[in-house]
């Protein structure tokens, strides 16, 4: 397939001024007068710039995207995701470096940028459109479909500053859905709004990317990632850390993070949970008990939450989930520990294991959701989704439930059924 | 068809799209053009722009679009009071000096309020700017063109002037669509400039409203420009407002014709809007990094 995006050494320098904004290159006449009178010999020249300091935001990064490929963004804040995107966006120009990009491009970096309050949803269609670049006709052509993608037939003719938070963010983003480039640069703009609209969301921009059309998404949500992106370029201090198929971009990530997505520990000071408990550290482990992110699937996962009771003589209910990439809880595991099954639990530290048996998990990445319940009065102690996250491998050696085929295998999970052939023609009619 | 050839084929098709246009991104250096092809480009949005600007200007204010006819009318009356009542100030010939003011208030009200919107109007999107890539020229251009719907309200209140004060226009009206886009054009340039360095400087923000002042003192919007003697004339003309404002009162009401110093005002004009295009387009590329 032809080349959509190169991206060749692009670098992109930002000058830091004491206070640590960035927008030091921002000054009044006074400053410039001020230096003008203070070096007078440099006026003429660039201004000396003490104060300042050049972060790269960019430094050196290369890749090429083909049309129709969905390549997701990722990495800590500050790593260049956002300067990335508006570079390729043509918002901020590189300072070193170049981008070639073949075909129509549309991004949306934040949604209901240029939504004027007083319009009415109708109204800011065709703005928002315009600034988007759509041409009347386009946005004519798909008013009704944008309408009932947001869901706001009744207010349309409303001022949207009568809107709730929810229908503004609707609106701004179906007009952007409805844009219809070649090419689509998206910035973490879904995480705003309610759950199912972010799953409409999330739906239409994969169907953008089914439709052969080059999506670079952004997003610190990596179940959004491997579920929407084939391939992931993970950036880091500007510089291209990785580039790969998703889930395993998405797994170096998550080690990059912690050192390794399988474990994670808090300090006494910042751990979750309150009076009662705290999580102190989550991790998983291999059958030979090590912690380890990728697990075979036909071997057991032992999850370990260790946790300090601070308040003795409640009853607690230790447990997690368990998230596909796709963010679909596979299930939830509740303490069955018969020790301390209806037994008030004196203060101290703990650690709860639980094994997950062998042949359960499907392939993919999984992530475990610790939580720690206090009972009668129900009260959850803490919270922590995708504290950890582990890949789990098929090894293809033919003992696994994928038996001897290699195609792809869908479904949560992955049991290993117990199978007979009660009739077949060996052995004659019953 | 399975899917694995529907993909196939789609992926072929792909292939076989028309050359796709390029564009390149890469650091630039030096005068960068005009920036007149993006405006082209996007002239749909200059539309939408300037529809916004003129959509919102008096919404939620009681007497609506009313406004754009009592600010020149209040002005004329406050003018007419003080400078012509109090301080004895003449009008040109036997023209009454209401319309004679007015006349000059027309063009004046809109240079004034669209120098001052186009040169804010780059911080006002600042926001736009930071996350939408389109030509930033589109944003101080559509400013100075958003103030037209106002001038065309008040200038419906000066045809019933002339015929409440039984004014017969001369033949010279038909050149008055040449002195608004003189106008325009000097507002576009004022505008470049001014709006390109509020983006650095802020000053500019307060700088504007003393500007506007200063100006409306050395063009003859209160007072007929026979009042200013020869040597200063020449000078004079270097402000482009002047032949605008005597353009319109020669158009309208039959006053003497511009002097040759129009010819001056319009070399001004097109010194500023050329320097402020370029001067714009120079500078653009750090907007989205300071704002």
């Amino acid at each position: 397939m032809s080349i959509a995006v190169r991206a060749e050494h692009l670098a992109k320098a930002y000058q830091i001024g004491v206070g640590g904004e960035r927008r030091a290159a921002y000054s009044t006449l006074r400053d410039q007068i001020a230096a003008a009178f203070a070096a007078p010999l440099r006026t003429f020249g660039r201004r000396a710039k003490p104060r300042t300091e050049t972060i790269w935001a960019l430094d050196d990064v290369s890749f090429e995207i083909r049309h129709g490929e969905t390549v997701g963004i990722i990495g800590r804040n500050g790593a260049g995701k956002s300067t990335l995107l508006k570079v390729l966006s043509r918002i901020t120009e590189p300072t070193r470096g170049r981008a070639t990009i073949y075909g129509r491009v549309g991004s949306l970096l934040e949604v209901g940028t240029g939504f004027h309050p007083e319009l009415t949803g109708r109204e800011n269609i065709f703005l928002n459109g315009a600034i988007l670049g759509m041409h009347r006709s386009e946005i004519v052509r798909n008013f009704d479909e944008i309408v009932a993608f947001a869901e706001v037939e009744k207010f349309i003719d409303t001022p949207v500053k009568y809107y709730s938070s929810g229908m503004y963010v609707r609106l701004a983003f179906a007009v952007a859905a409805h844009l219809e480039p070649e090419i689509l640069i998206v910035d973490e703009v879904l995480a705003v709004g309610d759950v199912r609209f972010q799953k409409k969301c999330l739906n239409k921009m994969q169907d953008v990317g089914q439709d052969g059309r080059t999506v670079l998404f952004v997003s610190h949500s990596m179940s959004a990632i491997t579920r929407l992106c084939s391939r992931a370029i993970l950036l880091d201090h500007g510089t291209v850390l990785a580039d790969g198929p998703s889930h395993q971009v998405a797994s170096a990530y998550l080690s990059s993070g912690q050192g390794t997505s399988a474990v994670r520990t808090w300090e006494p000071a910042s751990a979750p949970g309150g009076q009662v408990a705290r999580l102190r550290s989550v991790c998983v482990r291999n059958e030979q008990l090590e912690i380890s992110d990728v697990m075979d699937i036909r071997q057991p996962v032992y999850v370990d939450l260790e946790y300090e009771v601070l308040q003795g003589g409640r009853l607690l209910l230790p447990h997690f989930h368990v998230h596909n990439e796709e963010g679909t809880r596979i299930f939830t595991a509740l303490d069955l520990d018969p020790q301390w099954r209806r037994r008030p639990r004196p203060a101290g530290r703990y650690i709860s294991r639980a094994q997950i048996p062998g042949n359960l998990l499907s392939e993919g990445m999984l992530s475990i959701h610790p939580c720690m319940l206090s009972l009668s009065p129900n009260q959850e102690e803490f919270s922590v989704p995708e504290a950890v996250a582990f890949q789990v491998v098929d090894s293809h050696d033919g003992d696994s439930a994928r038996g001897d085929w290699v195609g792809r295998l869908g479904g949560v999970v992955r049991p290993m059924l117990t199978w007979t052939t009660p009739v077949s023609p060996d052995q004659g009619p019953p | 068809m399975s899917i694995a050839e529907t993909q196939h084929k789609r992926l072929v098709e792909a292939d076989e799209r028309p050359e796709r246009r390029a564009i390149v991104i890469q650091p630039t250096s030096g005068w960068a053009g005009l920036g007149l092809r993006g405006l082209w480009e996007f002239r749909e949005l200059l539309y939408f722009l300037v529809w916004r600007d003129v959509k919102v200007r008096y919404k939620q204010t009681v007497l609506g679009a009313s406004w754009a006819i009592l600010q020149p009318l209040l002005t004329m009356v406050v003018f007419n009071v003080f400078f012509h009542r109090l301080a004895k100030v003449p009008s040109e010939g036997d023209i009454p000096y209401e319309i004679f003011s007015y006349a000059g208030l027309l063009p004046w009200q809109y240079f004034s309020t669209a120098v001052a919107s186009s040169s804010n109007s780059l911080l006002n999107s600042a926001a736009l700017i930071r996350k939408v890539y389109f030509p930033r020229i589109s944003v101080p251009v559509a400013s100075a063109l958003g103030g037209l719907v106002d001038f065309c309200f008040a200038f419906l209140v000066l045809l019933g002037m002339m015929v409440w004060f039984r004014v017969v226009p001369t033949p010279a009206i038909l050149l008055l669509p040449i002195f608004m886009l003189l106008a325009i054009a000097t507002v576009v340039g004022i505008g470049l400039w001014l709006s390109a360095l509020s983006v650095q400087y802020r000053d500019v923000r307060y700088i504007v409203p003393f500007l506007v002042q200063f100006w409306l003192f050395a063009t003859p919007v209160v007072y007929p420009s026979s009042l200013i003697s020869e040597p200063w004339r020449t000078i004079y003309g270097l402000n482009p407002m002047v032949g605008v404002v005597e353009g319109f009162r020669w158009a309208l009401l039959g006053t003497n014709p511009p002097s040759a110093a129009i010819f001056v005002s319009a070399l001004v004009t097109a010194t500023l809007l050329l320097t402020g295009m370029l001067f714009f387009q120079r500078t653009e590329r750090k907007f989205a990094d300071i704002l």
